[in-house]
């Protein structure tokens, strides 16, 4: 342990400087934008700046592609604002014959509301996690794909989610009673800080002992294997972790926007976090905050054109595999030779 | 007309048939990306897209296209000349696969070659954008609804089996699909040729050493693997209206069957998408709430089980 330790040591100092520069520019653009860009665009692409970096947890440190994202950001926002705006919890359950089972609860405040659908992004990603973990590679992607297309349907058919209409009109209510988020500056703050908040977690995690065996996965599994490590288990941790930050992207997103609708669950969202987390560039700590911004901003010119949208995200795609594979920041650190 | 556990045997045998068809597409699909995996160790997310082209050319060979010739503005402005071939349904089970197979030549000369090396990540990505692409294109033209695409004269009209009614056509899809899945079974494991490809699949350097051509034949297997999906997709077209986002959602279903049967067997894929068509199927008749979602919940129970797929070697 002492000789990782002292080459950490000797990391560290290179590593701390470029990513606390980024990191500061990061802080003082959040603070200033709001002045020039409309809030509510700003808070959309955060959600989706957390949600790239929840997804860039799993394939930018553990190698691993999942192509079913979408489950854990939409089924957060469905919970979210299921609880938000409505309150009441049913279950099927079995007794003799199936009946529902509901639990009254009022409608919740936000930041309840909200850890109900992390919460349950968080089970999601432990179910699906445990069961496509079993096999790598093009299956897991494959797997994940197909677990997801399966609650989509559910979602399809599920009496709460209220189909092709979505959960509308979800209050923003007042965060712990207190502030009151309908005013966009109150919940543009919520937002920015939530976004902070996980993104300093998930550089936390990736920078810890656990980050660096996700990482040794990653690299060489086989080894990390014969090191003795339960690659398994971490594989499923760092599958929960990323699906519960896809979570609370999903349920901020559902405040926010004050809308779970299917276009959240659906595979091109999943797809979509794909896009942001490439062109930022995979495996960077900065990487998906910039891509999600550059995807956001782009489909907000391309609004007008309709259909065209999926061809020029399709474009986009064969440019990023085919020339462009470390994304914009990736580059970027390449050529100025530091870790962003 | 006799009852089957409090169902009738018209609406049993009419949702097994149901499941037979889905059933052929799904081994039909299944086979054209695992001989395409096999070959270019890349799971073809475009096999969907390039589906829905085969029903898509299948109705302009009958019904004209106009053809867009591409004039310099954005968004993408276009000038149209009508072309009327006027082929029938027999012309476009031979031209579709011809055409499309040679478009995915195409796209595998142009694009694909060159991610070979990368992770395998990659190629799912890549052809994922091009799904996108195609799909995006024809959506944009054609909307969200479906053409009709009409029964071929032939084989309009059905038998009366006494238990339940079997139209023509799609007696005739199940046992055309059959036989041309059970003839790639042939080639690919029974002749000369096939054993070349499956050589080549294990150790391609091998396999140039002996002076075949192996960049090549990953090409037409490539266009080979996309022919079938073409033609998977005229076969559709009398069934399933002709329309751009038939193939996106089939594709995923498709996907959990490769996950289900594992790669490794040609008749292994067979088998797996016809009885998995057929369990579907049953799942309308007696539990139809769950019939979309039946294969994916299989998927999970055979990964809990026997995470290689039911046969399937290795990881």
């Amino acid at each position: 342990m002492a000789a990782i330790d002292a080459a950490r040591a000797l990391v560290w100092p290179s590593r701390a400087w470029s990513e606390g520069i980024a990191f500061a520019a990061m802080v003082l653009a959040l603070v200033i934008l709001p002045a020039f860009v409309y809030p509510v665009f700003l808070m959309k692409a955060l959600c989706f700046a957390l949600f790239a970096c929840a997804f860039n947890l799993l394939i930018g440190y553990v190698g691993l592609l999942s192509f079913g994202h979408a489950l854990f950001f939409g089924w957060a926002a469905y919970v979210t604002a299921h609880l938000a705006k409505v309150g009441n919890i049913s279950v099927p359950i079995w007794a003799g014959a199936w009946q529902w089972l509901t639990i009254p609860l009022p409608p919740l405040s936000p930041e309840l509301a909200i850890i109900g659908g992390t919460l349950t992004a968080a089970v999601l990603g432990l179910i699906v996690g445990a069961i496509a973990i079993r096999r790598q590679g093009i299956y897991f992607a494959m797997i994940t794909l197909a677990l997801a297309q399966m609650m989509f349907l559910v979602a399809v058919q599920a009496p709460f989610t209220h189909g092709e209409d979505g959960i509308q009109a979800v209050p923003r209510g007042r965060l712990f009673g207190i502030v009151d988020l309908s005013d966009q500056i109150n919940m543009y703050v919520a937002v920015a800080v939530i976004f902070l908040g996980c993104f300093l977690l998930i550089y936390r995690i990736v920078n810890s002992p656990f980050g660096e065996v996700l990482k040794a996965i990653r690299e060489n599994e086989a080894r990390a294997i014969s090191l003795g490590y339960r690659t398994e288990r971490y594989k499923l941790v760092a599958f929960v972790l990323s699906a519960t930050f896809a979570g609370v992207a999903g349920s901020t997103k559902a405040i926010v926007f004050q809308l779970a609708s299917l276009t959240d669950v659906d595979w091109p969202m999943s797809g979509e976090v794909i896009l942001m987390t490439l062109v930022g560039g995979l495996g960077t700590v900065f990487g998906p905050v910039a891509g999600a911004f550059f995807m956001v901003t782009l489909e907000n010119y391309l609004t007008t054109i309709g259909q065209w949208v999926f061809v020029v995200q399709g474009l986009i795609f064969v440019v990023c595999v085919l020339l462009f594979r470390r994304g914009f920041v990736g580059e970027l650190a390449h050529r100025l030779r530091v870790r962003l | 007309m006799f009852e089957v556990f409090g169902v009738s045997s018209q609406a049993l045998f009419g949702q097994l048939l149901i499941g037979l068809i889905n059933g052929s597409f799904y081994a039909l699909l299944s086979l054209g990306l695992a001989v395409i995996f096999g070959m270019l160790n890349i799971i073809n997310f475009a096999h969907g897209a390039q589906y829905m082209l085969g029903a898509f050319c299948a109705f302009f060979l009958l019904n004209g296209i106009d053809l867009p010739l591409p004039a310099l503005a954005w968004p993408p402005a276009v000038t149209f000349v009508r072309i009327t071939p006027g082929l029938n349904y027999w012309w476009a089970l031979v031209l579709a696969p011809l055409i499309v197979g040679a478009t995915g030549i195409v796209l595998e000369r142009l694009l694909l070659r060159w991610i070979y090396r990368l992770d395998h990540l990659y190629g799912l990505l890549l052809t994922f954008g091009l799904a996108l692409i195609i799909e995006g294109v024809f959506r944009n033209y054609f909307g969200s609804s479906g053409l009709p695409y009409t029964v071929p004269e032939a084989l309009r009209g059905g038998q009366n089996l006494g238990f339940m009614f079997l139209p023509n056509y799609r007696a005739w899809v199940i046992a055309f699909s059959l036989i041309v899945c059970l003839a790639t079974w042939f080639v690919i494991e029974r002749t000369k040729l096939g054993s070349y490809l499956r050589a080549a699949t294990e150790n391609p350097t091998l396999v140039r050493a002996f002076g075949i051509n192996v960049p090549r034949m990953i090409t037409l297997t490539y266009g080979f693997g996309v022919a079938l999906a073409a033609l998977a997709g005229v076969m559709a077209a009398p069934i399933y209206n002709v329309s751009p986002q038939m193939g996106a959602n089939l594709i995923i279903v498709v996907f959990a069957v490769v996950v289900i049967g594992g790669m490794g067997s040609i008749l292994g894929a067979i088998v797996t998408g016809f009885g998995l068509g057929l369990i579907e199927g049953l799942t309308k008749v007696f539990f139809p709430e769950a019939s979309n979602t039946v294969i994916f919940v299989i998927m999970a129970i055979v990964l809990l089980l026997r995470p290689a797929g039911l046969f399937g070697r290795g990881t």
